[in-house]
């Protein structure tokens, strides 16, 4: 075997961050950074700090919750029930706890947290998951409230050794001090002692107007180690004996390995071993290039299962045609009789694709099984499922079982999903060392569990005044229950998600029926960034916009005069409209776009601004958020999810959708499942609402708001309405445009990192105020 | 077996003439700092500097490697990669970080050529690294002010 691969392990990785580089056994230093990167320049110790069981067993030092590890050397752990994948949500939680214990964030080292059954579950999605924009909403009182105990166990301690009343006790910066006497203590050195004392279950918090860091746009934890390369996400793990894997998986759903001829990859240099489930192959090398070349080498034949014919316009015949009894959702008054009585009605129907997720770091899973426990490395939304299916393919005891998270390149939903730590262990199960495997991007697109798609038909009655006075909205879709379950969903049974942000709108209608047509079919689900609310949210912005432009109001004043008795989304409504300039004049084949919503507890309005050019390209000239979320956690934070969210809505709105030909996926890579580039982004003005309402969510809420406003901007502009996503284009053109053709080959050009210099570029001149 | 020199020091790889250098960076050299995303020289993630230029290591195999190599580990030993890097923190540029040892490796060679970029030009050299998170916005802006 040739000597290839180095492997650096845990140990050797100390904080100052050394690395062994391969030059024939030398120990070279390498690049030491300035900037003190905390939690994240090396991968953490979890066992040193307590971080590897709930209970802290193990650490010397103080443990009053899952929350919170103080050790009596001074290092202070704060362990995080939800896991960092871009949202900002390590930064958030610290700042929760670091409020109320009295510490600064600078203070603090920041790890994941291990799976448990009961310290890391959430009020709100009943486990320990990261989705859903619920972490803030769900931590908000018990990240304050563990804080707070441990300060006050820390001042008791110190109080008693002083024989002083706490009361008279102040503790700042990781330190207790009684004014009175001059004395302070350090928390490292009252660790101990406060280890010894009970936890009180009855923790008061501090009112908002003492907020020393709630509420201030701190600098994040995790992003020090992401500029110079030290953080590391589950693809980078790196452990001693550690071999990696690349698969070939089964192209067509349901399909099954017939037959495998691997004689001539086990030949080829550095293939360790070919490792078979009932629908892939696993080919095992000393480094992922050995592997992927040996799957190169495979001969495979599929027996290609129910799947075998899927294609895109059966999917949709199917969504089209269901015939299912509907599901009802929401019904008030009588929505058809004062529909059939309106002196105007619209309807429209409504598709929306299937979505790949896409995350820039695609599926890897490193898993060790051996006879007495197992290790699993990963990104994974949701850690208790993940050693829960472990345990259930081992056969191993729960406790043995340990998962390591790690920071995430991409969520949005897809680790959520657990069918790629399935396939892991059940390959690693199969041999005795370490096994990463990693998924190319193809299979990551291909194999995904995708976004649902949705066949919506909508219609209101306008009264007198042209407002709705009955709407009616029924979808018709899949749902993603069975699979994030992992057990079936009863026939009949309303999944919420199929009519979020359709059953409760902003809006006073007075007749309204919300439901759903469940539509079953071959292609795995699962849950994507926005959720039910990205797909409702399009459907009904869009429709709104419809019924204001059918009696020939402008779309703003439309919606404000049904949000008499919701001020929080009027303010934000308002805010954004001014803030964008709306009624200023605007050249020609250029328009703006309003979406309105209060989604995830938070209520947002954006306006998009767009100018379409002859052949029907999209320029995104800029956008203008209003967002209130309550209390904002970290204002910075705010601005940054709702500018990263929207441009994401944006991204997929204008590019994506998934399709089937011959059972297999069509889309495969970043060529042809197109993703919005550097050049093509507009600037994204952020107005966070003060407030002091308890704080909502925040992760997708830009995204909900992305779809719709840029397709009322394309209607404003072009007088076109788009009602099928992605945006088919051509539509957009000109009439009588002979540069159609042309437009569209000039347009795919500028995803391959060349830019089309001159009149396809537009232009910046009025964003540098961004 | 193949002798790159990589951040400055000298390295042998055993390893096949067509390994991307991103493999041999990762794996070999322990390098991860340098990011797998679509292998197909798309989406801008396994940007690193080869003689200063920037380059997609995904498709770039080792055998072909001609210039001293520097990953993101190491430029921020240089004035512009420091400043890049400055920049990125002050304007909190990362949400999830997986594409930006690629960002920052683009925008640092831009700026070693460009003391003062244009948005065209900012456009051109950008326009190859893809962010899932939407941090273009936030990488422009950072961009300008590194070049202050």
């Amino acid at each position: 075997m040739s000597g290839g691969y180095a492997a650096i392990p845990e140990s050797a990785l100390p904080a100052t961050t050394r690395r062994r580089f391969l030059t024939g056994g030398a120990l070279i230093m390498g690049f030491m950074f300035s900037r003190a990167a905390r939690a994240f320049d090396s991968e953490p110790n979890l066992a040193a700090a307590g971080a590897l069981d709930a209970q802290g067993r193990g650490f010397a030092g103080f443990v009053p919750s899952g929350f919170i590890r103080i050790g009596d050397d001074g290092r202070i752990i704060l362990v995080m029930p939800s896991v960092e994948m871009g949202q900002g949500i390590y930064t958030a939680e610290a700042m929760l706890i670091a409020e109320e214990l009295e510490i600064g964030l600078d203070q603090a080292e920041v790890v994941a947290s291990p799976p448990d059954s009961m310290a890391y579950i959430q009020s709100i999605l009943k486990s320990q998951v990261t989705g859903g924009s619920t972490s803030i909403r769900a931590f908000w009182t018990p990240l304050r409230q563990a804080g707070a105990a441990a300060r006050s166990m820390l001042v008791d301690a110190a109080a008693a050794q002083w024989g002083v009343r706490p009361e008279e006790c102040a503790a700042d910066r990781a330190v207790v001090s009684h004014a009175a006497s001059g004395r302070s203590l350090p928390y490292a050195a009252l660790a101990a002692a406060a280890a010894r004392r009970p936890v009180p279950q009855n923790i008061g918090v501090k009112p908002v107007s003492q907020f020393k860091l709630i509420g201030r746009p701190l600098k994040r934890v995790d992003t020090p180690a992401k500029v110079n390369g030290s953080a590391r996400f589950g693809i980078d793990v790196a452990i001693p004996g550690l071999r990696t894997a690349a698969l070939l998986m089964c192209p067509t759903i349901g399909g099954r390995l017939r037959a495998l001829d691997d004689s001539v990859t086990r030949q080829a240099p550095g293939v360790i071993d070919v490792l078979r489930l009932e629908d892939a192959v696993a080919v095992v090398g000393e480094h992922y290039w050995a592997a992927k070349k040996g799957v190169d080498l495979l001969k495979a034949e599929w027996v290609h299962g129910p799947g075998a014919h899927l294609s895109s316009p059966t999917l949709e015949n199917m969504l089209l045609h269901a015939d299912a009894e509907p599901t009802p959702g929401v019904l008030t008054g009588s929505p058809e009789q004062v529909m059939a009585r309106a002196p105007h009605r619209l309807e429209a129907i409504y598709d929306l694709p299937y979505l790949a997720h896409a995350t820039l770091e695609p599926i890897n899973t490193t898993v060790h099984v051996r006879p007495d426990g197992c290790d699993i490395w990963v990104g994974t939304q949701v850690p208790l499922t993940a050693r829960k299916v472990a345990a259930e393919i081992t056969g191993l005891p729960p406790e043995t079982i340990m998962v390591r998270n790690h920071l995430i390149g991409g969520g949005f939903g897809r680790r959520l999903a657990v069918d790629t730590i399935e396939q892991a262990v059940r390959f690693a199960r199969q041999v005795d060392y370490p096994l990463k495997i990693i998924w190319s991007r193809e299979q990551d697109i291909q194999h995904d569990h995708f976004r649902p798609a949705y066949h919506d038909r909508i219609a209101a009655g306008l009264g007198p005044d042209g407002l709705p006075v009955a709407w009616t909205h029924r979808t018709t879709c899949s749902t993603v229950r069975p699979y994030y379950d992992r057990k079936p969903w009863p026939l009949g049974t309303l999944d919420k998600d199929a009519i979020a942000g359709a059953s409760e709108l902003p809006y006073a209608i007075p007749a309204m029926r919300v439901d759903w047509v469940r539509q079953d079919g071959p292609v795995a689900l699962n849950w994507w960034r926005g959720v039910g609310e990205t797909h409702n949210v399009f459907v009904v912005e869009s429709f709104v916009d419809e019924l204001a432009r059918s009696v020939d109001r402008d779309p703003v004043e439309y919606r404000r005069a049904m949000l008499a008795h919701n001020p929080r989304s009027r303010a934000v409504l308002d805010h954004a409209a001014k803030a964008a300039g709306w009624g200023d004049p605007l050249p020609p084949r250029t328009g703006r776009g309003i979406s309105l919503h209060d989604s995830f507890g938070s209520y947002a309005a954006l306006v998009v601004e767009v100018s379409v050019d002859p052949h029907g390209e999209v320029r995104l000239r800029r956008a203008v958020a209003a967002v209130d979320c309550g209390i904002a956690i970290n204002p910075d934070s705010v601005a940054a999810q709702i500018q990263g969210g929207v441009i994401f809505g944006l991204s997929a709105a204008l590019f994506n959708g998934i399709t089937f030909a011959d059972g297999r996926v069509e889309q495969s890579n970043f060529h042809d499942y197109r993703q919005l580039r550097f050049n093509e982004a507009p600037a994204v003005e952020v107005h966070v609402m003060p407030s002091e309402e308890n704080p909502g969510g925040l992760g997708e809420v830009g995204t909900v708001s992305a779809a719709p406003a840029l397709c009322n901007a394309i209607f404003a502009a072009t007088g076109v309405r788009v009602r099928r996503l992605p945006i088919d284009r051509t539509e957009l053109a000109e009439k009588g445009s002979d540069n159609m053709v042309a437009g569209i080959a000039t347009a795919a050009t500028i995803g391959v990192g060349t830019l089309v210099a001159g009149a396809t570029l537009h232009s910046r001149a009025k964003e540098s105020d961004r | 077996m193949r002798k790159l020199i990589i951040n400055g020091v000298s390295m042998t790889f055993d390893a096949p003439d067509d390994m991307p250098l991103l493999w041999a960076l990762r794996e070999l050299a322990g390098l991860t700092g340098t990011k797998f995303g679509c292998g197909i020289g798309q989406c801008g993630a396994c940007t690193v500097h080869v003689g200063g230029q920037p380059v997609r290591s995904c498709i770039l195999p080792i055998s072909e490697v001609a210039g001293e190599v520097t990953t993101i580990e190491a430029i921020g030993e240089s004035d512009v990669g420091r400043r890049v890097q400055e920049a990125w923190l002050a304007l909190e540029v990362i949400q999830c970080g997986y594409c930006q040892s690629g960002q920052i490796m683009a925008a640092s060679a831009l700026l070693a050529r460009e003391t003062a970029p244009d948005d065209a030009m900012i456009d051109a050299a950008m326009a190859g690294n893809i962010c899932r998170c939407g941090t273009y916005p936030r990488i422009r802006a950072a961009i300008k002010a590194a070049t202050r």
